[in-house]
């Protein structure tokens, strides 16, 4: 191959693939989906590629084919190693035989996350290595690194790369060698299993195995110490490539520190930074972790050096960081006056608000607004989940009231309800999500015998991260087809003793089959069955006829990007229009009908 | 070669293919570059920025403000909103085309193209606007007004790229039997009378 333009995901999923990995498990998980897709499209033949049904499971299986010595990537978005932490707590002590990477991307800003959380914590609390490239082209070569690191020293590695790097693209030479690793096989040993007593010995050798590996790291030639002079950068990640182009602006002398290993620290290396600086600035997004370990190098050697970072004002704690914001903490750093901003042109029109909504055409829209219709003038909650169906939040469909984290509809649901037992209680889940996690909770609702409704939004696909296969579509990531486990038939195992499918866009049997779930009494789940538009080519558009009275209460009940009011009527867009025909049903006049596409 | 260039559209609008064609153009002409996307919940419906850097200095993926010398407006509003992106001298291409959001159906606020163009033509020193609703009719597919603002860009003379390195990149990123339509697409592009060009 050749020098190419190459998003950050490919980059490091290419990288894994010349670093000779065997297998890769996942859940699909905003930035971080591309990783496993790549590697799946690029599979040479003889790599092993699953999306596992969720992040721990993922884990495990990854645990279980390093045992065997295989290289194993398990890839995951930030929130994702939340449900994978018990695992990974554990396997920190157990180590692997084959290395083994740990891709959790982290989500500054957040653009497509929960939370703002920083996987370096999870390092330092498992006591991982973690590497943090600063470029696609660095955790090209980064990848291949962390594989031979985690093998050398029988531990998991964590791989972190943040959103800007995932998603951004850069020239990467990409090169076709290949390491080979063959797996050895499992080899029964005590050491595979873990008891108190072995863990007391692994925490003495783990505690130690950090030592050695912050020398390692303090060899590194990622992490890099560069220029003279009395006052010390620190940078990592995408920020170390924020900082190279602010001080492009500036003649001020300066020491420049690259950590791409916040965990474990390399001591050494940053000792002989600090030798001889009065100031030094940290530049990291998310939580101080750099900058606390300059803090505690100054403390334990008793070094004069003023650290300054998120803890003294001089960067932000929250929200991902930018070129411009570096330059302007670096010219208070360097005692250069503030640049005033451009101020906003007073005379710019007032810009459209662009929230992101349901896709015109989703089978979602059709689900809400049918129980939407279905409980109006009843005390209700509706409890929503992760996915594109967290978008039922917006107007005018207003039907998200509670979002967490992956499975916790059903389970805040139950909450609510013993709270409030007089209220309608009605959980949204996608089918992705069902399998990940939303089974222990529909289980412990009948278990307990609470009174919920339990609504499967099955449009055949992980749609949000962009349409990955789920154990109910019967693919798999091999491209093999599977059998399809069938959302129906868990349930009924579960004990839910009232089930009903139905197609959500037939709005008048969803609004029936709505209120005979929510009239059972204890646990009762409606399945609405429709794909997502991003699986079929629309057979029909859609069109607004004469017989239109301009009452806009298609716009003003089901809000579909497809319609616009136009002067006094409404006008559908046949560009993006699906035609659904949930407006039709809608159209108090019967003005919308259908073209043949 | 160096150029930043930054892409403001409505997710679905085709930026990040785009923004791709533009830097793998670069990069075979021998040149570094990078890009940064919106990629993930924002992509339904929501403002969508996409950043591409030629030159060999570039570290960071994005484009700080006032350091753009090309915006290229998919829709008037998001070419009004990144507008600081753009150096005081640097050139927009921007599509005539409203994208009105579900929200200002709702509100009733009448957005329209009108203003927003009003207003570019009033501040950038060299703006040239795009008829796309009739060049895509004319190519006959909505989808490639990517490539038809491309091919505005480099008929107005704003891209260091000849028309040949375009299409083998396009050519490069597209499956082969759209490769017809997306050539009619950058032809139409570069051979379209701007409905408006400042200067």
């Amino acid at each position: 191959m050749a020098e190419k333009l190459i998003m950050g995901n490919e980059a490091i999923a290419l990288g894994a693939i010349r670093a000779g990995v065997n297998v890769v498990s996942g859940y699909p998980g905003t930035p971080s989906t591309e990783v496993l897709e790549t590697i799946a499209k690029h599979n040479p033949g003889d790599i092993y590629v699953e999306w596992s049904v969720n992040e721990k499971v993922a884990l495990e299986v990854g645990a279980g084919a390093a045992y065997t010595g295989a290289r194993t990537l398990v890839t995951m978005k930030q929130v994702g190693l939340n449900v994978a932490s018990d695992p990974l707590m554990s396997l920190a002590y157990i180590g692997v035989k084959g290395g083994m990477v740990i891709l959790v991307a982290d989500d500054p800003g957040p653009i497509s996350s929960q939370t703002e959380q920083d996987t370096r914590h999870f390092a330092a609390f498992a006591n991982l290595p973690v590497f943090d490239p600063t470029t696609p082209e660095e955790a090209y070569e980064m990848i291949g690194e962390a594989f031979a690191l985690s093998e050398q020293y029988g531990t998991p590695v964590l791989f972190r790369p943040t959103t800007r790097v995932c998603h951004g693209c850069a020239r990467v030479d990409v090169r076709d060698e290949r390491e080979h690793h063959i797996a050895e096989g499992f080899v029964k040993d005590a050491k595979w299993v873990i008891f108190p007593r072995l863990s007391y010995q692994n925490h003495i050798r783990i505690e130690a195995l950090q030592k050695t590996l912050a020398d390692v790291f303090s060899a590194y030639p990622r992490n890099e110490v560069s220029g003279s002079g009395a006052r010390g950068i620190v940078a990592s990640g995408v920020s170390y490539c924020y900082t190279k182009e602010a001080l492009k602006d500036f003649k001020d002398p300066y020491k420049l520190f690259k950590v791409a290993t916040a965990n474990p620290f390399p001591d050494k290396l940053a000792l002989s930074f600090l030798e001889g600086l009065e100031e030094v600035v940290v530049y990291e997004e998310l939580d101080p972790v750099i900058e606390e370990n300059l803090v505690r190098l100054c403390g334990k050697y008793g070094l004069a050096t003023r650290i300054r970072g998120k803890h003294t004002g001089d960067a932000p704690y929250a929200g991902e960081y930018s070129a411009e914001q570096v330059a302007g903490s670096l010219a208070a750093f360097f005692g250069h006056p503030k640049k005033e901003k451009p101020k906003p042109d007073a005379n710019a029109p007032v810009l459209p608000v662009r929230p992101p909504v349901l896709c015109a055409g989703c089978p979602h829209r059709a689900s809400f607004y049918a129980v939407k219709t279905a409980m109006k003038g009843q005390k209700a909650v509706f409890t929503g989940d992760i996915g594109c169906y967290t978008l039922g939040n917006a107007k005018p469909l207003d039907m998200v009231d509670t979002c967490l984290c992956m499975g916790a509809g059903i389970t805040i649901a139950q909450g609510l309800h013993r709270s409030e037992p007089d209220a309608r209680h009605i959980a949204f889940i996608g089918d992705s999500t069902f399998f990940h996690t939303g089974i222990p909770g529909v289980i412990n609702a009948v278990y307990n015998e609470t009174d919920i409704t339990v609504v499967v939004l099955d449009n055949s696909t992980t749609a949000m991260t962009g349409h990955q296969p789920h154990p109910g579509t019967g693919k798999t990531m091999m491209g093999d087809l599977s059998q399809k486990v069938d959302i129906a038939g868990i349930l009924a195992a579960c004990g839910v003793s009232h089930i009903d499918k139905c197609n959500p866009l037939a709005l008048d049997s969803a609004v029936e089959t709505v209120k005979r779930a929510v009239a059972h009494p204890g646990v009762s789940a409606v399945i609405f069955e429709a794909p997502c538009i991003a699986l079929f080519k629309p057979a029909q558009t859609l069109r607004v006829s004469d017989a239109c009275i301009g009452c806009k209460k298609c716009i003003r009940e089901i809000g579909c990007p497809a319609l616009a009011a136009e002067g006094k009527t409404v006008r559908i867009e046949p560009s993006l229009c699906y035609g659904c025909g949930l407006c039709a049903q809608i159209c108090p006049v019967g003005a919308i009908g259908g073209d043949e596409k | 070669m160096k150029l930043n260039c930054l892409l403001a559209g409505v997710g679905g609008q085709g930026t990040v293919l785009a923004s791709k064609i533009l830097a793998q153009s670069a990069i075979d002409e021998g040149c570094m570059a990078r890009t940064s996307e919106t990629i993930g919940m924002a992509q339904r419906g929501g403002c969508v920025v996409s950043h591409v850097k030629i030159g060999e200095d570039c570290f960071s993926p994005s484009i700080a403000a006032g350091g753009a010398d090309l915006l290229i407006g998919f829709e008037p509003a998001e070419a009004v909103r990144n507008l600081s992106f753009l150096k005081p001298d640097g050139c927009a291409v921007v599509s005539a085309k409203a994208i009105k959001p579900v929200t200002s159906s709702l509100s009733g606020d009448a957005y329209s193209s009108d203003g927003m163009l009003a207003y570019l033509k009033g501040t950038v020193r060299r703006l040239v606007v795009v008829d796309t609703e009739t060049l895509c009719a004319e190519v006959g597919n909505a989808k490639t007004l990517n490539i038809i603002l491309l091919g505005a860009a480099l008929g107005a003379g704003l891209l260091p790229f000849s028309k040949e390195t375009l299409l083998r990149t396009i050519q490069g990123h597209l499956p082969e039997k759209i490769w017809a339509v997306n050539r009619r697409a950058l032809e139409a592009g570069i051979a379209s009378q701007p409905s408006y060009i400042s200067e």
